[in-house]
């Protein structure tokens, strides 16, 4: 045997597309870029509903941060607020349900050069993604995630989602919701995320806050974002929105974010509860854990090409 | 075991037997290291420029119990482990009641006396018999701690002397294996071995000498089918992988954890199946082709995700090491019954890639393959492999690793514009610049399962759909152009045609061969990529009367295996018939012969 039919070819990267040379500017010389630069596809969703400002607020941090397009990459999974990447003008990848996760951590442990930047529902992250959550979290892979949480199936049209109040009537619970709900905040505290914060998408600069927050932290950072679906749960939030009478209360400034007890009491105060970081600490994310584990092995076999080191498996199995 | 009498040594047994091939079964327990006497073996035929195969069946309790290991070693090609055995190595009176009716006629058995006792009459007539008290002896030549651990040693000491095996590479092949350790442990497996060797094997009327390989001039390498892809997995330049623990892929991401940091790669053990294709397909996403894999009840598990590379042309290699299924099915046995998910699991058109490897030295460079048909069409392809392969030793001869390593880089420079799914491109291929490069024209392209436009964009335009499926399909319908058309194994004219994929490439050959000599018109095919076919499979299917497609899974509801009911929906020629079995076992030459025959008639 020993030679291959289909051998390494390199990639025609463009198609039919004519390869120009593009002349490469420094970082220093490049303008912020604008909400026209950023936006992409115009949002498919309801007039009214909560994630349009999530992702207004997504472009005054990419403009306000200084982030390039191809520095960030936007990643989703199925539902609503999971068609976010198409409407961003960036690499972005719109995945499937509730695997968001996983391929956004395939990303953030290949390319350390990357803020990578997942968005979803609350069904995605907390019901068929449960799992991923926990994972993602006790793993601390490098990344953010953004679950903007309309307590019900937006997409499928209005079937209880796993944070759906009990009581609450939906086509998949015409009786009102039986099942205790998922309380976001305990479960990332429990699960070992070590950013863990509350907003909701009708105070603006908390989002804003939150997110850069979650940019900045080294780890697995989450934001829980009240947002509302006008169509199928309109007032959801109304208690927590002062223009509707509510109240949008700020966690205190004693309360102490490495304290996981305190944040997790924190987590239980009665609806709608507080906003801001309930919990960050710093911990080894796995982006280290990988990289440190890489070098020891690389401190072993230095100077030797990739063909070396594996011959060195050849040779012990002579 | 035909036999040439050469004079006899002096002072020894007098009769010395030169043998071409040897096929030896070693049954015990797996704790007992039978499966170190086996991996000696083969890696001293390795170094012998002898050809060796072996089987090997795991016992499916953890805490181990009866298994076997079958050698064949031969100064020819070897093709399969062979039908039956020419010497037994039996630890046990289990493994002496189970496994004494896969010892040849007049093949010798050697047997631990300290264990079997009850010799039937009617076996001492059939089989020669030669019992040493194996494990009494080890315990003295270990200075009698009361452990007989390091008997399979000592047996490998008897084994060296009844087939006059190299001492010196065999000493050096244990002192290898115990490097780093206690030197006194080194010292303990010399003292077995000599031992072993030393005893003088007064009721063996026989000895043999296997004549020197063939293979000379060639360095040989010798290694398992599981080991062969994860080592072609790294020549091909793959640094990301992600999967979840099962028998018996388990062993590849094993090797792969180890081995990528070296080279500045990572290997995820993720939370399940569905998580580790996710990590891959977001690694490859990221730029570089990534591997994830599994068996058959994880392979399920990831078709949802398959779906979504399929639609979203994301490069990407899945490993299946198929076992018995459906289900948990028979976890330790070998099976073939995943070409159909392979070839069409999931939902929707989702056209994929199908690759199977033969032999072990195949799965080297066919997991390089795989890595290059992913990146070359913008694909997922599958590699199917089975337990019989993914276990089974090979020597083959040193791949030139300087020429074939190779390097997958992703190309992040600048670009001017870009439109993945361009429907333009000249060859019709997909292809996606990773995140990370700048795209000067400002428009960026999304990656997603939804249909979709040029630039990745979400569309329900029906004329896009079709244009999209169209562009889909009609790569791998080109690449189907592309393959080499297999080979005919014998004659390209006779009565029969053994088809065949994966492992069942050498007992095919093997039972052309033995048909052939016995004067009938009988060859074989092998086919290596599945999905898509080659061309030209009609033509050499003109040149016989029957062809039948030999594989190890049901017959199914209308009586064709699953490569025979692809073959007979693209050919519809009726000719085509299949052999199966699900036994767990792989083939016998015997086994395919009668039902070739029988099917003929
Ligand atoms: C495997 C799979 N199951 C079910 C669906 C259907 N589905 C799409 S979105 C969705 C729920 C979305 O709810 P949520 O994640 O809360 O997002 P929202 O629409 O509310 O923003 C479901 C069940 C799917 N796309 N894939
Ligand atoms: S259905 Fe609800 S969540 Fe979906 S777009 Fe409309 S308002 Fe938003
Ligand atoms: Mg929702």
């Amino acid at each position: 045997m020993n030679s291959l039919a289909f051998p390494f070819v390199p990639l025609n990267r463009t198609g039919s597309i004519p390869l120009t040379p593009v002349p490469s500017l420094p970082d220093s010389d490049r303008k912020p870029l604008t909400k026209k630069e950023v936006s992409a596809d115009h949002p498919t969703w309801c007039p009214g509903c909560g994630d349009f400002s999530v992702l207004a607020l997504y472009f005054k941090m990419i403009e306000k941060r200084k982030l390039w397009h191809e520095k960030i990459t936007t990643v989703a999974g199925i539902g609503c607020s999971s068609r976010f990447p198409y409407f961003v003008q960036a690499h972005g990848a719109h995945y499937i349900h509730g695997r968001a996760l996983p391929f956004a951590s395939g990303i953030s442990l290949s390319r350390p050069d990357l803020h990578v930047f997942v968005f979803g529902g609350d069904g995605d992250a907390f019901s068929i993604g449960g799992n991923h959550f926990n994972h993602t979290a006790r793993k601390n892979i490098k990344l953010t995630y953004v679950v903007m949480d309309n307590q019900v199936y937006g997409l499928t049209k209005n079937q209880t989602s796993p944070t759906s109040p009990l009581g609450r009537k939906s086509k998949t619970d015409a009786w009102g919701s039986a099942d205790r709900p998922i309380n976001p905040m305990k479960q990332a505290i429990s699960a070992g995320a070590t950013f863990v914060g509350r907003t909701s998408a009708t105070s603006p600069n908390h989002v804003l806050e939150m997110m850069e927050a979650a940019m900045d932290h080294d780890g697995f950072s989450f934001i829980e974002c009240l947002s509302e679906c006008v169509e199928f749960f309109p007032g959801a939030f109304d208690a927590a929105i002062p223009r509707k009478g509510g109240k949008f209360e700020l966690i205190p400034p004693s309360h102490d974010v490495t304290d996981e007890y305190a944040a997790y009491r924190l987590s239980d105060n009665p609806w709608p509860g507080q906003f801001g970081i309930f919990y960050k600490v710093n911990r080894p994310t796995k982006n280290a854990s990988e990289a440190k584990i890489i070098a020891d092995h690389r401190a072993k076999v230095t100077g030797l090409a990739d063909w070396q080191i594996l011959q060195k498996n050849f040779d012990r199995m002579k | 075991m035909s036999t040439t009498i050469v004079p006899g040594t002096p002072g020894a047994i007098p009769q010395i037997s030169q043998i071409p091939e040897a096929v030896i079964r070693i049954a015990g327990n797996s704790q007992d290291g039978i499966q170190a006497i086996g991996g000696f073996l083969a890696r001293l035929a390795g170094r012998s420029e002898q050809e060796v195969m072996t089987f090997m069946t795991i016992p499916s309790t953890i805490s181990g119990g009866p298994s076997i290991f079958q050698v064949r070693i031969g100064s020819g090609e070897v093709l399969s482990a062979g039908d039956e055995a020419d010497m037994l190595l039996a630890f046990y009176q289990h493994s002496y009641d189970n496994h004494l009716g896969s010892l040849r006629k007049g093949g010798v058995v050697l047997y631990d006396s300290d264990h079997v006792k009850e010799l039937l009459p009617e076996n001492l007539s059939k089989y020669r018999h030669v019992g040493v008290a194996i494990s009494g002896l080890t315990v003295e030549a270990i200075g009698g701690s009361g452990r007989d651990k390091g008997k399979n040693v000592f047996a490998l000491g008897l084994l060296a002397r009844m087939f006059d095996l190299s001492v010196p590479k065999l000493h050096k092949l244990l002192e290898e294996r115990f490097t780093g350790k206690d030197p006194s442990i080194v010292q303990n497996a010399l003292n077995c071995f000599n031992a072993g060797y030393n005893y003088t094997l007064a009721t063996a009327h026989e000895l043999f000498r296997l004549k020197p390989g063939e293979n000379v001039g060639h360095n040989q390498v010798v290694m398992s089918g599981n080991e062969a892809i994860a080592l072609g997995l790294l020549a091909a330049g793959v640094r990301f992988g992600a999967g979840y623990p099962i028998t018996p892929w388990s062993d590849i991401m094993e090797m792969l954890r180890r081995e990528l940091p070296k080279y500045g790669g990572t290997f995820v053990q993720g939370e399940d199946e569905i998580a580790s294709v996710s990590m891959a397909i977001g690694a490859s996403y990221a730029g570089r082709v990534a591997v994830t894999g599994s068996s058959g009840p994880g392979i399920a598990l990831k078709t949802e995700a398959l779906g979504w590379a399929s639609m979203a042309e994301m490069p990407l290699v899945i490993i299946d090491v198929q076992r018995g299924g459906p289900s948990t099915g028979m976890p330790t046995s070998v099976e073939q019954s995943d070409l159909n998910i392979a070839c069409f699991g999931g939902h929707g058109d989702s056209p994929r890639v199908v690759l199977a490897p033969s032999t072990v030295e195949d799965c080297f460079y066919t997991a390089i393959e795989a890595v290059n048909l992913a990146r070359k069409y913008s694909t997922p392809v599958i590699l199917l492999t089975d337990q019989g392969i993914a276990t089974r030793i090979e020597a083959f001869p040193e791949p030139d690793l300087k020429k074939v390593c190779q390097d997958i880089s992703p190309d992040l420079s600048p670009i001017a514009d870009h439109k993945p799914y361009d429907l333009s491109a000249a060859d019709g291929i997909t292809r996606h610049i990773a995140p990370g490069t700048r795209v000067a024209s400002g428009k960026y392209p999304v990656v997603t399962g939804l249909e979709h436009d040029e630039l990745g964009h979400p569309t329900g335009s029906p004329k896009l759909h079709i244009a999209m499926t169209s562009k889909r399909r009609s790569k791998l319908q080109k690449l189907g152009r592309e393959l080499p058309v297999p080979k005919v194994y014998g004659p390209s004219e006779g009565q029969i045609l053994l088809v065949g994929w994966g492992s069942a490439q050498g007992p095919i050959q093997e039972a052309v061969k033995t048909a052939r000599a016995a004067g009938e018109a009988v060859s074989g095919l092998h086919i290596k990529y599945i999905n898509p076919l080659p061309e030209g499979l009609e033509q050499i299917f003109e040149g016989f009367r029957h062809v039948f497609v030999v594989e190890l899974n049901d017959e199914g509801l209308y009586g064709y295996g699953q490569l025979a009911a692809v073959l007979r929906a693209r050919y519809c020629n009726p000719k085509i018939r299949g052999i199966n079995k699900v036994d767990g076992l792989t083939w016998k030459i015997r086994e395919i012969l009668d039902r070739a025959r029988a099917l003929a008639q």
